[in-house]
């Protein structure tokens, strides 16, 4: 990070100790996020590349690359990696990490220790995962469902649940610790209203690892004694039950796609309201969706199960729920509509993301509801429409929403500007690659080809090939960021503490902000006052 | 942050840490953390207790077959053991407060004693387990037709056991170590939040035994 503090900041928390050993043993928030960011980048990059190799393979109808094992660890990998090692701890790992405490006026979190020591657990949790891929990988999927993973598979199931299992104490770490820090360590006058949106999505999610992941955790744990000393509670042959596993294991999936998308909503709440110069309409309903969100979260799980047996009874209430899930979200994209009427809209990169994450999310979340119909559900039930639904919601929601708060806290984080004009390309080129990969794949689930196979019948082709082509366009995209952000670093224009004009907390401190945060208390004032005269 | 506090930076004890403005603070944060890593604790036991629970719908007969191989007398014993040591840290606690060191450490120590008599008992009852073929996945051998069932709720028994007595193993150290912490002179009625937190811990730990306890030993005996 040398290029980054020559002469930029004296003060700055990138300055001074820079030696790898300080950096490892840091407790700094700021710099525990950036440790934080270049492990997500790392696993993006690497479920990235499973990803490819899928595309590939699916060019031909017969499968170009690989046979069906193969086939099978790849999009387990691909699964695995970006679920637990990229989209769950990407926004509140990194953005979280170094907004919170900047946000409301903090010197740190609560827990600096424990802050750096998940991030160790996070490191070793994906040593695990990359162990089970070295020493041959897994073909279970990223769902691990009983009885294959634990009688049937010979791949390297034990590795992959162990590495989960410890990533899985990094992120209920580190929701323990936002939950207290943003409970005891607001500056004085930043009431829980006053807390910006971000802040607010923080809080949401924080609670649904706290409270969902052990439940995986345990799980998991089982599983691994099932598989290890051939004792549990799954096994049909031991007179265990497997719906129970899939009960426990949606009990926390479910939540966790909350968890990838509650983030996402903070952040674009954050821009759509700094790029259209308006209030954000509706604060106190964007607060109470969120947490309602987070609530009946937990009661929707059993709609990934309508197929697997359990009560119509039970599908039908958790189908109804499902609905009202909907409601809290659908208020959200109103209210970031509303947002933007009569603004003086401007079309930054971090802008063109947010309103890409606005679209993407309302169509992955309609045909979500589509899925959560039973009698829908049915026929589409593991096909690629349902692989389309959720890629809409985690990668066109939650990946658009991680790189636009990545571009918009940029000149915050390394005190440089980006190059706005590759920015713009990057995001634009994303949202038409990003669309061209995965809409195909609607198609193609509602003409039935089912997900998860390495091969498929001929008159799928067509659709198949321009998938591809699209995850082509989406790999240049995703790799042109981290070409432009890497040269900012040396040759981006000093960003000054404020180039967005925007209210927060975080933009009073110097950019890049100081060790302890403030030099001066911060005032707190209105994160949202855009149609007021600037103070 | 209060812009009074770097004035007051030369009156910061030792143990207050930079990211908070006072002991109050601090003390405010460290409690919460622990009320929600509790909350934590009972969602990994959840998963157990809601386990065991399907499974004995499932199959009612065996379980309360099953639970009648259990030692219910030395269950009980355990149970009372627990709960006394449980009142043992809170008058600790309280003792720490008052600043009666000597007393504290007594009772701290008094609660370490009796949360490795637990584990002991906990021991007899799984080598006599075990001296009866009831130990799933290393020696389980039981004639009937309820055999598959006793060896579910064997495997739910040590599951749960297990973890729970994990749990005391670990309540048991920290408590020697705040026990030592305190001959030392390290608590006392100015700063008592760490042993205050084991306490809230081991009550914790106690509470998860007093629903494994009938859970296991008692429902479906007498039947």
């Amino acid at each position: 990070m040398s290029a980054v503090d020559a002469g930029v900041m004296p003060h700055s928390f990138l300055a001074g100790e820079d030696g790898l050993r300080q950096w490892l043993t840091t407790r700094d928030h700021k710099r525990i996020a950036i440790l934080y960011g270049l492990g997500i980048t790392f696993f993006f990059f690497l479920g990235g590349a499973a990803a490819t190799l899928i595309r590939l393979n699916l060019i031909t109808p017969q499968g170009a690359l690989m046979g069906a094992e193969t086939y099978n660890k790849a999009f387990t990998f691909h699964g695995v990696v970006m679920v637990w090692f990229f989209l769950i701890p990407s926004i509140p790992a990194t953005l979280g990490n170094f907004l919170i405490p900047l946000m409301i006026g903090a010197r740190d979190v609560a827990f600096p220790r424990l802050n750096l020591f998940s991030w160790y657990l996070y490191m070793a949790g994906g040593a695990f995962t990359v162990a089970a891929l070295l020493a041959g990988g897994v073909d279970t999927g990223w769902t691990f469902y009983v009885p294959f993973s634990t009688l049937f598979s010979n791949s390297h199931v034990f590795l992959a649940v162990i590495g989960v299992f410890v990533s899985g104490f990094s992120s209920i770490l580190t929701g323990l610790n936002f939950i207290v820090t943003i409970h005891t360590l607001r500056t004085p006058g930043m009431t829980w209203f006053r807390l910006p949106l971000f802040i607010w999505a923080m809080y949401a999610v924080s609670l649904v690892m706290v409270l969902a992941t052990p439940v995986l955790a345990m799980t998991l744990a089982l599983i691994a004694l099932e598989r290890g000393l051939g004792v549990g509670i799954f096994d049909p042959a031991l007179g265990g039950d497997p719906l129970l596993f899939q009960h426990l294991f949606w009990f926390y999936s479910h939540p966790a796609v909350y968890i990838m998308i509650l983030p996402a909503m903070g952040v674009v709440s954050e821009i759509i309201s700094c790029f259209a110069r308006r209030r954000v309409f509706g604060y106190r309903f964007m607060t109470y969706s969120m947490l309602a969100i987070a609530v009946i979260g937990f009661l929707v799980w059993g709609h990934h199960m309508f197929v697997s047996g359990q009560s119509v009874y039970a599908s039908l209430v958790f189908s109804l729920l499902s609905f009202v899930v909907a409601v809290p979200s659908a208020i959200k994209v109103f209210n970031w509509t509303a947002t933007l009427r009569k603004g003086d809209i401007t079309f930054e990169a971090p802008m063109l993301y947010a309103l890409g994450f606005v679209g993407l999310f309302m169509l992955g979340g309609l045909t979500g509801l589509m899925l959560a119909a039973p009698a829908l559900d049915m026929p589409l039930h593991d096909t690629y429409f349902v692989i389309a639904h959720f890629h809409y919601v985690m990668v066109g929601g939650s990946v658009m929403a991680y790189l636009g708060g990545i571009h918009f806290w940029w000149p915050k984080l390394t005190g440089r500007r980006y190059p706005e004009a590759w920015a713009r390309f990057a995001a634009i080129l994303m949202f038409f690659g990003f669309n061209l990969t995965f809409f195909p794949q609607y198609i193609l689930g509602y003409e039935g080809m089912p997900r998860r196979y390495h091969s498929y019948l001929p008159q799928f082709q067509v659709l198949n090939v321009l998938s591809s082509g699209g995850a082509s366009i989406l790999a240049i995209a995703y790799l042109l960021p981290i070409a432009y952000l890497l040269w900012s670093l040396r040759y981006g224009k000093p960003a000054g503490d404020n180039p967005w004009q925007a209210r927060g907390l975080e933009w009073q401190t110097s950019s890049p902000p100081p060790t302890e945060n403030f030099l001066r208390p911060p005032v707190v004032q209105d994160a949202y006052a855009y149609q007021e005269p600037a103070p | 942050m209060n812009a009074s506090t770097t004035d007051l930076g030369l009156h910061r004890p030792a143990f207050l840490q930079e990211q908070f403005d006072d002991p109050l603070q601090q003390r405010e944060a460290a409690t919460l953390g622990m009320w929600v890593f509790l909350a934590t604790e009972i969602l990994f036991f959840g998963v157990l207790f809601a386990s065991y629970t399907i499974c004995r719908v499932l199959y009612p007969d065996g379980f309360a077959a099953a639970s009648r191989h259990t030692d219910m007398l030395l269950g009980t014993i355990e149970t009372a053991v627990l709960l006394t040591s449980s009142s043992l840290i809170a008058l600790g606690v309280r003792a720490i407060k008052l600043g009666e060191r000597r007393a504290a450490v007594a009772l701290l120590l008094a609660t370490a004693v009796l949360g490795s008599s637990f584990l002991v008992m906990h021991g007899f009852e799984y080598y006599r387990e075990y001296t009866e073929h009831l130990v799933p996945g290393i020696d389980f051998l039981q004639p009937g037709v309820d055999a598959r069932a006793i060896e579910l709720f064997f495997c739910l028994y040590y599951f749960i056991t297990g973890f729970h007595s994990l749990h005391v193993l670990i309540g048991v150290i920290v408590i020697v170590g705040v026990a030592t912490r305190v001959a030392h002179g390290h608590f006392g009625p100015r700063r008592y939040t760490p042993p205050e937190l084991t306490a809230l811990y081991w009550h914790l730990v106690d509470i998860v035994w007093i629903f494994v306890y009938p859970l296991i030993y008692l429902v479906g005996r007498s039947g």
